[in-house]
């Protein structure tokens, strides 16, 4: 194997990577807060990603008639928004009353799992099974450079990940809003009696995790342009386990878990046969798992009642 | 005396169903109505309706001097293996059938067939190219012609056409057509002495992204990739290896032609080749009566699936009048059904003439077909066996 092929699969690894750490950083966001996977976070993306369909063929279409570059940028705040309502949502009225009825976790993560369910077969029902194809947004540049190729959108996506975790990062550790959701992770019996509305924050939180789903979801519809109601199943859970590997909770953790799956699935075909991708990919994290449990960022963690 | 009389009519109305029933002959559909592929089990079912319509409209399909109503029960596969074997066993067991049709692809076919044959019911797969769907079953029929003869006229085309020297594969480990497909057109092309297969990469059914495999297709520099997969990923494979620089030919199987595989892959497909059961474009006699009827009922031109349900049908209808007699009994007519399928020598359908073989496997040309600038499927070349 020769150095350019090396590079050339370095690059298709940060891309692939970019779209787990994105969806990773939703689920760590939830989870670090509410304790809860939130494991419609993955159908939130695959929403995310119709939405920016419809709102991309709405300003594209004759009543709008934008250029392409303009609903590009409408299409990505407008998903954002959209997509956090939806999040936001589901935790009104999925989340919450089991939280208010003092339900156990469990059963909360079931619920989260129906929904997720519900998003796709709701999918199905009202637009049918036949696949969408998204519109050419931005005009497609390949930049070929010493035998490695790129495309615009490919560095668009990393930069946008990379922005993304910088920012959420800055939102947990600096804001004084970043610092209640630490405190609701921190002890969430206390924390009511400080003055600090838990609700709005947890809100807050949805906001944040499906917005920026909303935004890999289109992002995502741009790269691989075929939509289908179950697109955000499969890559929902392994950006799941890249939040896990990386140590769920920490907003580092699940963005340097994501480029790592990203890096392992793209290395293991570089190096074996494909057919072995998924099992070698997945023996890697289990080995990373059995090493450290708690995931490369995680920390021990105390249950409290 | 009311309840009475009204429990005597139940009972008369008891008695009376299964008479009537035998006025019906009840045929399974197993196709992909949703899944990977819903764009298939919309064509079939379309395809179905046309010649339902046909028989019933003219009274019912005359056997033994009788006349019999076809009545069509459609199942759901959802374009998966296991659910295909569920839909089998539940037009067998619960909708007592007499033969079934489908499944389409040899993802679902293979399975399906085991279903079917084990059960004792016969089954003509329309679309399913792979040998597995009916070697050794005996009550597993099918319409198409096989990837071992597929393999070849993929390999001498592209040989022809390209110029081509060194060929690239990449598909769908966890699809029984695109493995079967793929693993044929590997040994011909070797068999040819042109040079050899530089790769061989897979991925599976869910994937969507191919970088990481493409990257290495195009560093072993092939003359030509042949991508035998499903039209959703053919639309994603071509699009990533042209971001990735690659600028040859790919060459494609049966399972690209679909009008959806234009919806998804645009312009990027145009001026690519592929074999398939037949081609719309320039059609004559009696095909070309088909295209039009269906053309002018759904509104779009009918893909290979389509017109090869048709011929699946055809075929069932023949078994159904050499049978002789409609048999009360599900099991018997089962049996009736297949002799009266096996005893079929050769075939006249909408997608050209068939001899079967001793496997149940018709004999018939396969066509190649070049996606236009327009984006329709034009006629190429033929190549019969």
């Amino acid at each position: 194997m020769d150095f350019i092929t090396f590079i050339q699969n370095v690059l298709n690894a940060l891309q692939w990577g970019s779209f787990y750490a994105l969806i990773a950083l939703g689920y760590t966001l939830v989870y670090g807060v509410l304790r809860l996977i939130n494991f419609a976070h993955g159908d939130i993306f695959m929403v995310g990603a119709y939405i920016s369909f419809f709102v991309a063929g709405f300003f594209l279409g004759p009543l709008a008639g934008l250029s392409p570059a303009m609903t590009f940028l409408v299409t990505v705040p407008l998903t954002m928004v959209l997509t956090a309502c939806v999040g936001v949502t589901l935790e009104r009225i999925a989340y919450r009353p089991l939280r208010r009825k003092g339900a156990h976790r469990l059963y909360v993560v079931i619920t989260a799992l129906m929904c997720g369910l519900i998003l796709e077969y709701s999918n199905l029902a009202v637009l049918g099974a036949s696949r969408l194809k998204f519109p050419e947004l931005i005009e497609k540049q390949i930049w070929n450079i010493g035998g490695v190729t790129l495309t615009n959108l490919k560095v668009m996506v990393i930069f946008t990940a990379i922005i993304v975790f910088l920012l959420l990062q800055w939102v947990i550790t600096k804001t004084r809003v970043g610092m209640a959701m630490r405190a609701i992770s921190y002890d969430k019996f206390a924390i009511p009696l400080m003055g600090i509305p838990v609700d709005n924050i947890i809100v807050i939180t949805f906001i944040l995790g499906s917005g920026f789903a909303g935004l890999a979801g289109l992002l995502f519809a741009m790269s691989y342009p075929v939509l289908e109601p179950f697109m955000g199943m499969l890559i929902g859970w392994k950006a799941f386990i890249a939040a896990v590997v990386g140590g769920i909770g920490d907003i580092k953790g699940a963005f340097v878990g994501g480029f790592l799956l990203g890096f392992i699935e793209i290395g293991v075909v570089m190096v074996f046969p494909s057919t072995f991708r998924d099992l070698f990919a997945f023996t890697i994290l289990l080995l990373i798992l059995w090493i450290k449990p708690t995931g490369l960022f995680g920390i021990p963690q105390s249950t409290k009642i | 005396m009311i309840r009475k009389s009204l429990a005597i009519l139940a009972l008369g109305l008891l008695v009376a169903t299964p008479a009537l029933a035998a006025k019906t002959i009840k045929i399974g559909f197993n196709i992909p109505l949703t899944g990977d592929i819903p764009e298939v089990g919309e064509g079939s079912k379309n395809a179905a309706e046309m010649y339902l319509a046909d028989i019933n409209g003219a009274g019912g399909l005359e056997v033994g001097g009788k006349k019999y109503m076809l009545e069509f029960i459609y199942m759901d596969n959802e374009s998966k293996a296991e659910s295909a074997v569920n839909a089998a066993l539940k037009l067998i067991e619960q909708e007592e059938v007499v033969a079934i049709i489908g499944p389409n692809s040899s993802k679902q076919a293979v399975p399906g067939g085991g279903t079917a044959n084990d059960n004792r019911v016969p089954m003509i797969s329309p679309w399913s190219t792979n040998p597995d769907t009916t070697k050794d079953r005996p009550w597993v029929f099918r319409a198409a012609f096989l990837d071992p003869f597929q393999g070849p006229v993929v390999a001498d085309f592209a040989a022809k056409k390209f110029s081509a020297k060194t060929s690239a594969v990449i598909f769908d480990i966890s699809n029984d057509y695109s493995k079967g497909l793929a693993e044929i057109f590997k040994s011909s092309w070797e068999a040819k002495g042109l040079g050899p297969v530089v790769a061989f990469e897979s991925h599976g059914t869910k994937d969507q992204d191919f970088s990481a495999q493409l990257t290495k297709i195009i560093a072993a520099k092939p003359d030509f990739i042949f991508v035998p997969d499903n039209y959703n990923q053919v639309a994603l494979i071509v699009q990533q290896a042209r971001d990735l620089g690659y600028k040859g030919p790919f060459m494609g199987s049966d399972a690209w032609g679909t009008p959806d595989l234009i919806k998804l892959c645009g312009e990027q497909c145009y001026g690519q080749y592929f074999s398939t059961h037949y081609a719309a474009a320039g059609a004559k006699g009696a095909t070309k009566v088909f295209i039009d009827r269906y053309q002018k009922k759904y509104g779009v031109e009918p893909a290979d699936y389509a017109a090869l349900t048709w011929d699946s049908i055809g075929l069932l209808v023949e078994g159904i009048k050499n049978a002789g007699k409609v048999d009360k009994n599900p099991r018997k007519m089962r049996k009736l059904i297949r002799e009266g399928l096996a005893s079929i020598q050769s075939f006249d359908g909408i997608t050209g003439s068939a001899k079967f073989d001793e496997q149940g496997d018709p004999i018939k040309c396969a066509v190649v077909v070049k996606i236009s600038n327009e984006g329709t499927f034009v006629f190429e070349e033929s190549v019969c066996p």
